[in-house]
């Protein structure tokens, strides 16, 4: 039996990229709450994520849910050496700019406000695009992760030298690397399954 | 007997152990772990439940290719190397690669003021000869897989709907996603970490 696509009616749809909470609805059905198995909690890593229709459609693959949320997490949330975390959230509101994830940018040029407070600065960013000046440093950053986004990569020994320049090392721009590539998982995931919806 | 499977992007990055960049990786233990968990829960899951192995292997090694990396299509495509059934899909791949070479992100916005950012380029549809060996289901996963990597903002329910009527199901079409979007991340590693090597031995030479 063929299985069907859900088409949602989504008025007033976020059509410009923005710091606010938007919101996602999925675009095939997430597991029903009620079903969750064991094997689904764990995947999901995080008992709250069960409210979230995002990962109950991602948790009908667990194994893999599971090891990409812990990616993830490790690559933002472990600070404790190597890049700021706003400039990880820099990297991935770059790739999710330049993709042209209105939603992954919105949630994450949220954090590199909040962790930087140049909310401004995001702002032009998510306005301007990604050629915007905010800096050198922040320029080296976004040019680095938009780089890592084309296809084929456009990476290069020069994007290295630049942050190099700036003062980071080797540790912090491997984390830029990580910050960017992660957001060319998670773009392609939020714009294929789902699409925005208006902030409440 | 197990063996384990060595880490693919240290392997493929050509990061080699007790190097500048293997002590960085180091320092990143969960990442390193668990990228390659991504790896293993895609590539070697305890059950391939609705996508098979050669389904996985035959859409990562386009990908791959889509990316324009030689070493990580030779990697995912080594599997068929070896098989006397699947060789055949090898070339077939590489055709379709050809036809649907392309620089992204390409695509539309929705409606509004960013359409004056939307950027043409190709939609990619698999030729006519290979669609007959490769079948339906095939197929339609390596044209989703070439809107994902080339011009993801063009994703629609409807592309999801042309997989569920090639024969995916929904559980189906989330771990194509997740391979497709998976490999991505993980060329990018390797891109990126293979060219911050060279340039670390070189300063350090």
């Amino acid at each position: 039996m063929t299985e069907h696509a859900i088409i949602p009616i989504v008025e007033n749809p976020p059509v410009t990229f923005t710091q606010a909470e938007i919101g996602w609805t999925p675009w095939l059905q997430p597991l029903p709450e009620e079903e969750l198995t064991e094997r689904h909690l764990k995947g999901l890593v995080e008992a709250g994520r069960a409210k979230s229709p995002y990962f109950r459609l991602l948790v009908r693959d667990p194994e893999v849910l599971e090891a990409r949320t812990k990616t993830d997490k490790d690559i933002f949330y472990n600070t404790r050496s190597g890049l700021p975390r706003a400039e990880r959230e820099l990297a991935a509101t770059a790739a999710s700019r330049y993709n042209g994830c209105i939603f992954c940018a919105s949630v994450h040029s949220r954090f590199a406000s909040h962790h930087s407070k140049r909310t401004e600065d995001v702002q032009k960013l998510l306005d301007e695009g990604v050629g915007t000046d905010l800096g050198e440093r922040w320029n080296a950053i976004v040019a680095a992760s938009v780089a890592l986004t084309a296809t084929p990569p456009a990476f290069g020994e020069e994007h290295i030298s630049r942050l190099s320049a700036g003062g980071l090392d080797e540790l912090e721009i491997a984390d830029i690397i990580h910050g960017a590539a992660f957001f060319n998982w998670a773009n392609r995931l939020m714009l294929s399954l789902g699409e925005p919806t208006p902030a409440n | 007997m197990t063996t384990r499977s060595p880490d693919i992007i240290d392997l493929l990055a050509g990061i080699t152990a007790g190097s500048a960049l293997d002590r960085t990786r180091a320092q990143r233990p969960e990442t390193r772990e668990q990228a390659q968990n991504s790896y293993l829960a895609l590539f070697q899951p305890a059950d391939f439940g609705d996508v098979s192995a050669a389904e996985r292997h035959a859409i990562a090694s386009f990908v791959a290719g889509l990316h324009r990396q030689p070493d990580i299509f030779e990697f995912y495509s080594s599997p068929f190397e070896d098989s006397d059934t699947d060789r055949w899909l090898i070339e077939v791949i590489k055709a379709e690669i050809g036809a649907g070479r392309a620089t992204g992100p390409y695509g539309n916005y929705p409606d509004g003021p960013l359409n004056g950012e939307n950027e043409a380029g190709p939609l990619y549809q698999v030729s006519r000869s290979s669609r007959e060996v490769l079948g339906r289901k095939l197929s339609a996963a390596l044209e989703h897989a070439h809107l994902l990597v080339f011009h993801l903002r063009d994703a629609s329910p409807q592309a999801l709907q042309a997989l569920l009527d090639a024969g995916w199901t929904t559980n189906g079409v989330v771990t194509l996603s997740q391979l497709v979007s998976f490999v991505a991340f993980q060329i990018r590693v390797i891109t990126g970490l293979g060219l911050l090597s060279t340039a670390t031995k070189r300063a350090t030479a």
